[in-house]
């Protein structure tokens, strides 16, 4: 191994002396360790805050503690060995992260997917979208101190989701579901009567929620016009997702790539005026609505036939030289994968654009200015995973 | 959207010194890329981003690639006169290729809704003369991504406003997702090895060093 020589500048850590606007020495900046077992953390997670009284005037994210370098893992096995380990990375939505793979490779050795696993993957996708959006608001309330209540009505309805995953992938948070070319097993029409039902009765859970949540007066007071987060410095920090859309910016892959067959369905993209913690709330509430509206369409228009391929191959799947960049919606932004591959059984490099990872670029700028307990509802409204930060 | 032929056809009049190239990808879906030498990186990633027909002002991702040292075998077909006799004979031509590190970025567009452009960048070497310009005063998403190539590949972005490792501990020797990389027998801090580290530490002690 050759020396590589220390990075350039200083690291960031020392804290400033606090001074008047003579220059003069006045009092003491604190600074604390947030994490990384602070429980509105999500996970293993820490922040350095410097606090002048009870402002933050510093704040840098610092992560790596699931560090496992998935990405290297991906290099050192074949195409197909890599799904599970997809499943580890979002660890609520892994259907999606399946189909942000599943996609990529696709693309790389050109296969085709049949049009009734199009449609299971849109239902997989929405599936999911729905319980991760109404998970983050029952973690979202609890870290404003509504502990409990809103958090078990949030798992009573994921609940239900996750039997419906189980029952077909036979995993309820690892499903393993999507195969290159197609899904690994068909759904039942029992199943998807079920899939119904609960579509169906979503909407008044969503409208039961909301009556209790939208209009609270404490969460009113804790969100509004906290951690906004501007258009433009949105789109330069590469901010995607429900934040993004609550900055104001219209980019919803599922509109713009149209990939899968999204353009099949009538949907609308919502979009938010302020840019706060309330706007990334509401924002997910509507987008729940809309999936619903998918999910309806898709469960009432899915055709019968073939799930799979024939001809796509899946063990000792070996593309030709080349490179592929493949990205999806995930609910938490967007997810993409980049493979090279060599002509060899695995892939020569393997990559993930991880959005909860590159949302946090602009955590410092949302806090500045705020007091310590907003940053916890600010944290909170980004929506993070620390499997897929820490990859 | 314009092709990588049209971009370089209106880039290369504004940056006369720059060395542009278009990498082919065999992919039947994949982009071509653009591979831009890295002292005139920063003018050209300026360009894709401020030109009006481009507009390319969202960094999606920015990946590291390491190439080590490698011979490239290529198969030439020679005519050779045996006895009198002229044959077709196939010959196999080693060039070497020495290694570099390449950092890709993947540029679209939110206004424009178009993309990908991909701009690569590669390093002189992999041992002394890692660096590259930083393109995070362009794109802060860049900012995080930056740090994380730092980390795992060691090169090193001169402008970043804060490179500091990322996902792996700030005292960690090493960058870890280079093709060379010897993960070490315990990452536990311990000087003195011991049971299956023990094994492990003695195939490539020296002999005479009893661990």
């Amino acid at each position: 191994m050759s020396a590589i020589a220390d990075p350039p500048g200083k690291p960031n850590y020392e804290i400033l002396p606090k001074t008047n606007q003579a220059g003069e020495p006045i009092g003491e900046f604190l600074e604390i360790s947030m994490g990384p077992h602070h429980p509105s953390t999500h996970g293993v997670f820490r922040m350095d805050v410097v606090l002048d009284g009870e402002k933050v005037v510093k704040l840098k994210p610092v992560f790596g503690y699931l560090h496992r370098n998935h990405e290297k893992i991906g290099e050192n096995i074949p195409y197909l060995a890599s799904m599970p380990y997809t499943d580890r990375l979002d660890y609520f939505c892994s259907m999606t992260n399946n189909w942000a793979y599943a996609l990529t490779v696709e693309k790389l050795a050109g296969l085709a997917v049949p049009e009734r696993a199009e449609y299971i993957r849109v239902i997989m996708a929405e599936l999911t979208r729905l319980q991760n959006h109404t998970c983050l608001i029952g973690f979202f309330a609890q870290d404003m101190g509504a502990l409990g209540t809103p958090m078990m009505y949030a798992f009573r309805e994921r609940e239900k989701v996750l039997d419906l995953f189980e029952s077909v992938s036979g995993a309820r948070m690892m499903c393993n579901y999507m195969r290159f070319g197609g899904v690994r097993c068909d759904v039942t029409p029992e199943w998807l009567s079920e899939a119904k039902q609960l579509t169906d009765g979503y909407g008044k859970f969503l409208d039961e929620f909301e009556a209790l949540l939208s209009q609270n007066e404490i969460i009113l007071a804790r969100t509004q016009g906290v951690g906004v987060l501007s258009r433009e410095l949105a789109v330069s920090a590469s901010v995607t997702g429900p934040m993004l859309r609550a900055s104001g910016v219209n980019y919803d892959l599922r509109k713009v790539d149209k990939y899968g067959i999204y353009g099949r369905f009538d949907f609308k993209v919502p979009l938010g005026e302020h840019g706060d913690v309330y706007d990334r709330y509401m924002i997910r509430v509507l987008e729940m609505r809309e999936s619903i509206r998918i999910l309806q369409a898709a469960l009432r228009d899915i055709p019968s036939g073939p799930v799979m391929d024939p001809k796509a191959k899946l063990r000792g799947l070996r593309p030709k030289a080349g490179e592929a960049y493949g990205r999806v919606e995930a609910p938490k932004g967007e997810l993409g994968f980049y493979l090279i591959s060599d002509g060899s059984p695995n892939p020569y490099r393997y990559r993930v654009r991880p959005p909860s990872f590159i949302n946090l670029t602009i955590l410092e700028d949302m806090c500045l200015g705020h007091r310590i307990s907003d940053t916890v509802v600010i944290l909170g409204s980004v929506d993070i995973v620390l499997g897929e930060v820490d990859r | 959207m314009e092709t990588p032929e049209q971009i370089k056809s209106r880039l290369a009049p504004l940056l006369p010194l720059a060395q542009i190239d278009i990498l082919p990808n065999d992919c039947p879906a994949g982009e071509r890329s653009l591979l831009v030498d890295p002292a005139h990186a920063l003018a050209a990633a300026k360009f894709l981003r401020d030109d009006l027909q481009l507009r390319l002002d969202y960094c999606s991702n920015v990946t590291g690639i390491d190439w080590p040292d490698a011979v490239i075998k290529t198969k030439v077909k020679k005519k050779v006169t045996v006895e009198g006799v002229e044959k077709e004979v196939e010959e196999t031509m080693e060039t070497p290729r020495p290694g570099y590190l390449e950092v890709l970025y993947h540029l679209y567009s939110m206004e424009l809704k178009h993309g990908p452009v991909v701009l690569r960048l590669r390093t002189a070497n992999r041992a002394d003369n890692t660096q590259l310009p930083s393109l995070t005063p362009l794109w802060r998403g860049a900012e995080f991504q930056e740090r994380e190539v730092y980390d795992l590949y060691g090169v090193i972005f001169e402008g970043h406003p804060d490179l500091r490792r990322i996902l792996m501990w700030d005292e960690f020797k090493g960058h870890p997702m280079r093709r060379d990389y010897v993960a070490p027998d315990d990452y536990e801090y311990e000087p003195t090895p011991h049971d299956e580290v023990l094994d492990l530490a003695k195939k490539h002690y020296p002999p005479e060093v009893k661990a």
